[in-house]
């Protein structure tokens, strides 16, 4: 005779039998009658009188509802079964196999009555294109900037970069005041510089830091961009004196990939 | 100035009121097609189901019909106030297109196909089939690039339903387009001339 905890182990896997059995017959679109629910109600009957703690007569409840799970299928089955609709689901795949594509096209043609149906605008489009077509830029402006491409720019605190590690904890203007300091520097006789070439390091996190304050440098007028879409060549040129263009032109922004790949190019180009 | 006889009058009235049917129901307004028993009887008044039988007696010369589908599923005998309120009302070909006609609706040979081995094969499975399973019986007619492409296209199209656990259904333009019993007994009566023509060459062999 088993012991007391011996036959609730055993009653616990019968009932996650039980669970696992309805699942996959559910699951599997099987005959919901390859289950003998008269079965699986006396096994639940046997065990149900060990049942004390919360978690099993959880999982007593659970296989109670799977049974009746099933049970509403087999309803369903038998109700399909008496429709006109029911045929035996392996004839209608035989079919499907050997008929050709022709063949099931012109059947299907017969049965089949498509809608009719009109796309048209409707008054809320409508509504949307005006809004669109007031706010579009005239075609000279979009043209005047073409081959690139202008984007929102996204904000970025400090205290951020200093978390990601991007920057040092200092003065973050002391350090653009430098960073510009060093640019006037580098420039050449030209008084410019090639962008990679001034935000290349020797790391990669050092380049992407560096890229990250020539961008504050342009933004707030102590450097330009110039750039040659044809040569896909991008210098920076300092200024002299930090100009303000804020209000009297048109700012764009140009998104410059400062990708990793790009890095171990540069890199490799400067080794060479 | 003297007045139109009554009979005139109504005439006039239901013309009207099925011109007004006509715009609801051919131009396409929401997601879906056509239009709710609900919108044609604020827009139409209370004799909504009049107006429809009308144009579907006027459509019928043209090969179209008023069709409703309603929510239950297959129509009952006798549909009550409540049901043809809930039902949707669409514009469907009342005969059937052939073949090289499909192609003016932009629809390939092969998906044709396709979608009529998905609904025929779902229906088979009672209505519920698993993706893969359907996947599978596609794969032994189109190429395997094609399948994940069309089942995604019926799925748009609202001829199929997908839920979270990659299972098929039959969906709402299934139901209003396509005739299911006639399908599957049409199948079941067709028998395949390539077979045919195999076995009597086989025959002929033998003999």
């Amino acid at each position: 005779m088993p012991s007391t905890s011996r036959k609730k182990r055993l009653g616990r896997e019968e009932l996650q039998g039980i669970v696992e059995l309805c699942e996959s017959i559910e699951d599997k679109g099987l005959n919901p009658f390859l289950v003998d629910i008269e079965d699986l109600v006396a096994i639940m009957r046997e065990y149900f009188k060990e049942w004390e703690k919360p978690d099993e007569l959880i999982l007593d409840a659970e296989a109670l509802n799977r049974i009746s799970t099933i049970i509403k299928l087999q309803s369903e089955w038998v109700k399909h079964r008496a429709t006109s609709l029911y045929t035996d689901p392996f004839l209608i795949e035989d079919k499907l196999r050997t008929l050709n594509v022709q063949e099931i096209v012109e059947v299907f043609m017969k049965t089949w009555h498509p809608i009719v149906e009109l796309e048209q605008i409707s008054i809320h489009g409508l509504d949307e294109s005006l809004k669109y077509w007031e706010s579009l830029p005239p075609l000279d402006e979009r043209w005047k900037n073409i081959g690139f491409q202008e984007w929102e720019t996204g904000t970025v605190t400090l205290k951020e970069m200093v978390k990601q590690g991007l920057l040092a904890d200092e003065a973050f203007s002391e350090r653009l005041e430098n960073f510009w300091e060093e640019l006037k520097g580098d420039a050449g006789d030209d008084g410019k510089i090639d962008y990679w070439n001034f935000i290349g390091a020797e790391t990669y996190k050092e380049t992407v830091d560096r890229a990250y304050l020539t961008s504050f440098l342009v933004t707030y007028g102590y450097a330009t961009l110039e750039i040659h879409p044809l040569e896909e060549d991008i210098f920076v040129k300092p200024y002299q004196k930090p100009v303000s263009s804020l209000g009297k032109e048109q700012l764009v922004s140009v998104p410059i990939p400062v990708s990793y790949e790009e890095w171990l190019r540069w890199r490799e180009s400067r080794e060479v | 100035m003297a007045r139109k006889p009554r009979s005139l009058r109504r005439k006039t009235y239901y013309a009207m009121k099925m011109k007004r049917a006509v715009h609801l129901l051919f131009y396409k307004r929401h997601s879906k097609p056509g239009a709710k028993g609900w919108e044609l009887r604020r827009e139409l008044g209370s004799d909504y189901i009049k107006v429809t039988n009308l144009l579907d007696d006027y459509l019928e010369n043209l090969d179209l019909q008023v069709k409703t589908v309603f929510e239950e599923g297959s129509p009952p005998e006798n549909p009550t106030r409540e049901e043809l309120n809930r039902a949707r009302f669409f514009i469907t070909l009342k005969g059937s297109l052939k073949t090289k006609e499909a192609k003016l609706i932009g629809w390939r040979i092969d998906d044709i196909a396709g979608l009529a081995v998905s609904i025929a094969y779902i229906i088979s499975k009672r209505g519920k089939a698993s993706r893969k399973e359907v996947g599978d019986v596609l794969r032994n007619k189109l190429p395997n690039w094609r399948v994940d492409i069309n089942l995604n296209r019926y799925i748009r199209y609202g001829y199929l339903n997908e839920d979270e656990n990659g299972q098929l259904y039959l969906d709402w333009r299934t139901r209003t387009e396509v005739d299911e019993k006639a399908l599957v007994d049409l199948l079941l009566r067709t028998e395949s001339q390539s077979a045919n023509q195999t076995s009597e060459e086989r025959d002929t062999i033998g003999t």
